[in-house]
């Protein structure tokens, strides 16, 4: 791919002359989809990325949100003001790592986790949580299967080594992503006010100074391969265009970030990612409205002979470009040393326009905030997507319940999370398996007690213990280090996080699907008693040339955001990949969300039923359905049709927040959200070898319906959570009983098994690849 | 009285390591492994992580570091010394313990709760068991299966140097209940001295209340008060 006629027309015109070959080169890779979202930035302009917890929105690495105090942790964000927030903050992105897993599944995901934990850092923030959202062509065939374990590996090896916890996500199975499978990777990270850093040059004058890995040739192109469709040989021909991760250098680099950050040496910070050393300190300037003077002779290299272009373009891992001041150049060559981490001043900040030598002769000479944003945008036709028609299938009630039960989108995941250090940073309260994961931000915990009068109610001190919010204090400063005497008698805030998207519910409905994919991860948090309070989204389509492709794209988009903004849930980030088109033909549109939430404190009800309380408890359905099968994976197992579901008329945010104070509720022995598979799944999920379920429904689509917004809950107080749902209704679904047997009755048919049938069944991923 | 949390690069329990002593109100502080051991040091914690990102051989790098050599003689003299998880390849690969971490029986990492059976109780690591007690504490590791020659392990057992044993909920040694394939079901051993231990499991990771399953590992990190 190079740069084509009509954007090598603009840029001549721009330039008054030909670009030289680095130029072109520089102009190819920012100005492709993958860097420039020339297909979807028309149609993003569709999310409200606003709200008073947003310290930073979308265009900087990662976004930047303030953390509510633990006793606003609760309320709604749209009943919050503005002092409700602290000055903790956690940052939030998301990157696919797509074509490179498809071509190096361990190694395109591993540089995937890499790229996403560098933007985390670039914001001063140190890394605290990975979700990853995986999809893959049909688990029944070989080639998906050895994507799957080779991807998995690769974040495994990954984030293991550099010790972020890999605390949830999503993997789902669909034929659609035979040819293009889907690496979605979001990180959270930990900062305050104090240390904030952005990726906006400041200061002509000062340095730009790169830290980290040597430059080689690797990674030559990633950002316009990223940006076409994955031809046959890709497997073959597209190696040199993914890069090889070293995680060991990336936790030297997280260590070094942290030191330079103690030390307050970085003025502004940009990780080099897409289109290498060009695309991030062209960046970094163009963001601040500035120039650079770059001798690119300067940067340290891994390999002899490299010509200017590959220096700019290469994506070599594991390097961060800073702007320093001079004073301070010194001490950070020494922090990088310390570290083991090469270090190159390569330039300066400059009023002018973004310059590169090599040499001594002048390679590029670009205005940088055109090179950065100037790339027209595509204005492409949308054919919108049919509606499916109903054709129910007619399947016995125990072969139907086995294979949806069993199939390996809904199945247990523990083969998965096993492989992923979920518990390193001792934050993990809620670990994977359950509908969310809650991390433990004692950071700004305050002593704060809403319902007890005699409390001495000052919040203001508690956050004494926010000075070192990434507890990355070195013995140095260790006086302020001390978290635990200040959080000891107070409550924290209680990060909780879900990701995912399921392709079954966009591919039936594009628009409703995606709706429903904002609601059912907010549900998700809900079930465990947190309200959404900022998300980040990874839309990814097929070729967008293609009208039908396009339409569904676009209705994805806007299914999302009106969702996000119906929940008030500003949408603060996100990446768009766009060509998952083969051979095998697009990928379904696939709108990955991860949303993070908060509570007060780190307590949940578990998604497990109780024995204990079984004859003085009682299962309730909380939520009403949609009444219709439509992308459910009954169908899918099935193989039938039907229109989506609808979604609940009530006002969403109102919605969960019912359901996370039902979930609260001092009743509340065990909750959890129906999904995937439906109420059947939800309730398998439940019982355990010692606390069963005995549940009427009236039929199948009770049974196996999707429609998120729903829990299924385990109250000794029933009448209590009616009331508390008020207008969202409450159904009962049976009695808890103490034989860990699940009865199911649906209509005039019954199924009835053990837990142990259940996670026998369940248990097909490690069954089929160990 | 401060306990030195050793940091390699690419460790990375160093800061869960000082949290959970610190929750303890035992003092712990980060040490950069090139500035060498403090003056003065009341015990010392080389904490998981991926040491030299695993290169060559788990913990092999790090053995090889300056300052393990303070280390050995520091633990001679009888200075408490914990290895955790990498910690503890570290500790095989230095000789401050018998045996050796290799690669899982499973060939994968593995993250999960365990139960360990208390072997003795009469050392500053477990003073706060009975023998024979069962103990939850999570695994994290990749390569973690205890590996020893018949006579090297005859003189452990003879010895006594056996500290914890992977089980069952009810405390019963079995294959089924070894989750790495650790010669012996062993997950962790003391060195010459009772003042030195090395564990594949996390007690940091079992200590504190408001994060954590379980606290079951708490009584391990006292040995530092």
């Amino acid at each position: 791919m190079s740069l084509s006629d009509a954007d090598a027309e603009l840029v001549r015109e721009e330039l008054g002359r030909d670009p030289t070959p680095a130029e072109a080169a520089l102009f190819e890779n920012l100005w492709s989809e993958h860097c420039a979202y020339r297909s979807s930035r028309p149609l993003l302009g569709a999310f409200e990325s606003e709200g008073d917890a947003v310290v930073i929105g979308p265009g900087d690495d990662a976004a930047v949100l303030a953390l509510p105090t633990p006793a606003a942790a609760e309320t709604p964000a749209g009943e919050r003001d503005d002092d409700d927030y602290g000055d903790v903050y956690v940052t939030f992105g998301v990157e696919s790592h797509n074509h490179p897993s498809y071509v190096d599944p361990f190694d395109g995901a591993a540089t995937g986790v890499g790229g996403i934990v560098r933007d985390t850092m670039s914001m001063g923030a140190y890394p605290i949580a990975l979700l990853d959202s995986l999809y893959f062509g049909s688990f029944d065939r070989d080639h998906a299967k050895y994507l799957f374990e080779g991807v998995v590996e690769g974040i495994s090896h990954y984030g293991n080594c550099i010790g972020v916890p890999t605390v949830g996500g999503s993997v789902a199975f669909h034929e659609g992503y035979e040819g293009n499978p889907l690496v979605n990777v979001a990180c959270v990270g930990l900062t305050n006010e104090e240390r904030l850093v952005t990726a906006t040059a400041r200061e002509p004058g000062n340095a730009l100074v790169l830290v980290g890995n040597a430059t080689g040739r690797d990674g030559l192109g990633g950002a316009s391969f990223a940006s076409e469709d994955l031809a046959e040989d890709a497997e073959t021909e597209d190696r040199p265009a993914v890069q090889v991760g070293d995680p060991y250098a990336e936790k030297l680099l997280i260590e070094c970030n942290e030191a330079l950050l103690d030390e307050d040496l970085v003025v502004s910070a940009r990780d080099l990612g897409a289109a290498g050393l060009g695309g991030a300190s062209s960046e970094l300037v163009a963001k601040g409205g500035l120039g650079a003077e770059i001798e690119l002779d300067r940067v340290h290299q891994r390999e002899p002979n490299m010509s200017p272009l590959e220096i700019l373009l290469a994506e070599s891992q594991e390097r961060m470009c800073y702007e320093v001041a001079p004073e301070d150049v010194d001490r950070v060559r020494e922090l990088a040393d310390r570290f083991d981490l090469g270090c190159s001043v390569i330039g300066e900040v400059t009023e002018g326009t973004y310059t590169c030598t090599f040499e001594g002769e002048t390679v590029v000479d670009v205005d940088a905030e055109y090179l950065a944003d100037g790339a027209p945008m595509n204005d492409l036709d949308a054919a919108p997507p049919e509606t499916p028609a109903r054709d129910l299938p007619e399947a016995d009630l125990e072969t139907a319940f086995e294979a949806v039960v069993g199939a390996p989108s809904t199945a247990s995941k523990r083969w998965v999370y096993r492989q992923y250090d979920h518990e390193v940073g001792t934050r993990t309260a809620l670990t994977p398996g359950d509908d969310a994961a809650i991390m433990a931000i004692d950071e700004a915990a305050a002593v704060d007690a809403p319902d007890d009068d005699t409390a001495t109610g000052a919040t203001d001190d508690a956050t004494g213990a926010t000075d070192d919010a990434t507890g990355a204090t070195d013995d140095a400063t260790g006086a302020t280090d001390d978290t635990t005497g200040a959080t000891d008698d107070a409550i924290g805030v209680g990060l909780a996080l879900s990701a995912g998207a399921n392709p079954n519910w966009t591919e039936a409905a594009p628009y409703d699907g995606a709706r429903a994919v904002a609601l059912e991860n907010a549900t998700n948090l809900a079930a465990k008693g947190a309200v959404p309070l900022a998300a980040v989204d990874c839309l990814n389509g097929g070729n967008p040339e293609k009208p039908d492709v396009y339409g569904g794209f676009t209705a994805i988009v806007d299914g999302l955001a009106e969702m996000c903004a119906d929940l008030e849930t500003p949408v603060v980030g996100g990446n768009v990949s766009l060509y998952n088109d083969s051979v095998e033909g697009p990928i379904p549109p696939t709108p990955t969300l991860a949303l993070l939430g908060t509570k007060r404190g780190y307590d949940a009800p578990p998604a497990a039923l109780d024995a204990a309380v079984a004859d003085e408890s009682e299962l309730l359905l909380v939520g009403s359905g949609g009444d219709a099968l439509g992308g459910s994976e009954y169908l899918a197992r099935t193989d039938g049709t039907d229109r989506f579901p609808a979604l609940p008329d009530s006002d969403p945010a109102d919605l969960i927040d019912t359901l996370a104070r039902v979930a609260r509720h001092e009743s509340t022995v065990a909750a959890h959200d129906v999904s995937d598979g439906g109420l059947a799944v939800a309730l398998a999920e439940l019982v355990t070898d010692a606390a069963g379920a005995d549940v009427e429904l009236p039929d199948r689509i009770a049974a196996f319906e999707e429609t998120p917004g729903r829990l299924v809950v385990q109250t000794t107080d029933p009448e209590a959570v009616a009331e508390l749902a008020g207008d969202v209704p409450t159904y009962s679904l049976g009695a808890v009983t103490a034989d860990g047997r699940l009865r199911l009755t649906v209509g005039d048919e019954r199924v009835a098994t053990t837990a142990a049938e259940i996670r026998e069944r369940r248990d097909v991923l490690e069954r089929e690849i160990a | 009285m401060t306990v030195t949390v050793l940091q390699f690069g690419g460790s990375n329990c160093d800061r869960d390591a000082v949290r959970a002593l610190e929750h303890l109100g035992i003092d712990a502080e980060r040490r950069w492994h090139a500035d060498g051991l403090p003056a003065e040091t009341d015990g010392i914690v080389i904490p998981g992580g991926f040491s030299y990102g695993d290169y060559l051989r788990a913990g092999a790098m790090a053995a090889r570091a300056p300052v393990m050599e303070e280390v050995r003689a520091a633990a001679a003299d009888g200075t408490p010394v914990l290895g955790v998880c990498n910690g503890a390849q570290i500790g095989a690969e230095s000789g401050l313990v018998a045996g050796a971490f290799t690669t899982n029986e499973s060939a994968r990492f593995q993250c999960e709760p365990v139960h360990l059976r208390v072997e003795r109780a009469d050392t500053p690591w477990t003073a706060a068991y009975d023998e024979g007690d069962v103990i939850e504490v999570p695994i994290a590791h990749g390569e973690g299966r205890f590996e020893i020659d018949a006579a090297a392990s005859e003189a452990l057992e003879a010895d006594d140097r056996i500290l914890f044993r992977y089980c069952d909920a009810d405390g019963a040694v079995t294959d089924a209940a070894n989750p790495n394939g650790s010669t012996g079901n062993v997950a962790g051993i003391l060195g010459e001295r009772e003042t030195t231990a090395v564990l594949m499991p996390h007690p940091e990771r079992a200590t504190l209340p408001d994060v954590a399953a379980s606290t079951d590992g708490e009584g391990i990190l006292r040995a530092f008060a």
